[in-house]
């Protein structure tokens, strides 16, 4: 036979293309259980990091049980309605038009209470995303965890290491009067004894501008429901 | 077969890319991923063990093929080949080793573009039979993971203080130096520049012990 005529070319390549897709379609039906429990439980472990509690991926799952006591999907009046909170794409939800779908996740142990809100944004090359905790006033800070897609590493990648994260921690996303402040992150450090900004990270300013975009955006939908 | 598998032609096949014919510091190939996944033993390591395995892999079949390829679509039906065992290789990392994955990220996908691989299959596979094909990629597979996991440990060391092994974890070993005297990690080991120069350096060594390499001056 001819290997190099225009029919076996044609030919071989068919076949070949047949073969390979489907044995491609087989490994990625076969393995996508485990690839969505692997995404899902980073995500139980993202929330829980916010309040603080570092677990492993295989006790992620238990974990998120025994401490997230709620899971509540809010529309964009922060009412509640009906859905799973813990389903909700975010990202999608601020693309798409009409009904809005906001998840909260509520916190509750040894009879201390807080409320986890997603977040997202765009850092300087990529993707960021978090979640920061409340305390059972709404307003207070109990923990933010921020993690990112590819931020410079030393610079803007800094916003998942602890000492960026830990000094959210007490801040209040209103002021006495009960007005909306979120949080800001301050370039060039945040003044002593300010309730609403923290330090931004030098040489990161567009990651940290970034948090802070993300964070006065996704609170300001929150506020109806954190107020009532 | 009319000679053994382990006969010293082959023996060669699997030797040579350690030292006289490594893919990195004498072909000076795949250098890209080199530089990008060498700041943790660990993803050097499952890097190393992915390349082996699509180099296999691809060597193998397409040794097998190489009759019935038609030549004027080589290339890419060797893309094709390659370009399935990597996304394989991408799914069983996402589904099993899902940390390691989001930190190789792109470089996974990239090993379809790894010159190590299509150089392999164009100069080796295409015109030997399969037997010592599996040994050529072998060979170039463990001449490639090893400068690999040379250049992450120290780079891991010197720039975090630590290694992180595969199974066994993360293990201190300059941090309690850097917490107690003053000793300061250096931050450039963990950025790509530093990774061609260590490199360089290990092209240097090695070319200061092994004369051959050395070209000579006109």
């Amino acid at each position: 036979m001819d290997v190099n005529s225009n029919k076996y070319t044609i030919g071989f390549s068919i076949v070949m293309v047949v073969i390979v897709a489907l044995l491609l379609a087989f490994a990625s039906e076969g393995l996508k259980p485990m690839q969505n429990q692997n995404i899902e439980r980073e995500k139980m472990q993202n929330i829980l990091k916010s309040v603080g509690i570092e677990v492993t991926r295989d006790e992620a799952q238990d974990a998120y049980n025994k401490y997230i006591t709620e899971e509540i999907v809010l529309n964009d009046k922060g009412e509640q309605i009906e859905g799973d909170a813990f389903k909700v794409d975010i990202l999608k939800e601020y693309k798409s038009g009409g009904q809005k779908n906001f998840p909260i996740f509520i916190y509750e142990s040894e009879g201390s209470k807080k409320y986890i809100i997603p977040l997202v944004g765009k850092g300087l090359w990529g993707p960021i995303w978090g979640y920061i905790a409340l305390e059972s006033d709404k307003n207070t800070v109990a923990g933010a965890s921020f993690d990112h897609k590819g931020e410079t590493p030393g610079l803007g990648a800094e916003i998942n290491q602890g000492w960026f994260q830990e000094p959210f921690v007490g801040k209040k996303i209103f002021d006495e009067s009960g007005d909306y402040q979120s949080i800001r992150v301050i370039k060039g450090g945040a003044p002593e004894g300010d309730k609403h900004g923290v330090d931004a990270i030098s040489g990161g300013t567009i990651t940290s501008n970034g948090v802070t975009e993300m964070l006065v955006r996704t609170l300001k939908i929150y506020e109806p429901y954190l107020k009532s | 077969m009319s000679e053994s598998l382990f006969s010293k032609k082959n023996m060669k096949l699997i030797k040579d890319p350690l030292n006289d014919d490594n893919p990195i510091t004498v072909q000076v190939l795949g250098i890209c991923s080199a530089l990008a996944i060498t700041v943790k033993v660990e993803t050097a390591f499952v890097m190393a063990i992915s390349v082996l395995f699509v180099l296999i892999g691809a060597n193998v079949i397409v040794s097998l093929l190489r009759k019935v390829i038609p030549s004027r679509i080589r290339i890419i039906v060797q893309l094709v080949i390659v370009a399935s065992l990597v996304i394989l290789v991408d799914q069983v990392l996402k589904a099993f080793v899902y940390d390691v994955s989001k930190q190789l990220s792109v470089f996974v996908g990239l090993i379809i573009t790894n010159c190590i691989i299509m150089g392999r299959l164009e100069a080796f596979a295409l015109g030997n039979k399969p037997g010592a094909s599996f040994l050529d990629a072998v060979g170039n597979a463990f001449g490639y993971g090893m400068i690999l996991i040379v250049v992450a440990f120290f780079r891991e060391l010197f720039g975090s203080g630590t290694l992180t092994l595969p199974v066994v974890g993360k293990i201190e070993i300059l941090t309690s130096l850097a917490n107690n005297t003053g000793y300061e990690h250096n931050g450039l080991m963990i950025l790509p520049p530093m990774a061609l120069i260590t490199v360089g350096i290990y092209i240097w060594i090695q070319r200061s012990r092994n004369r051959k390499l050395i070209e000579e001056n006109h």
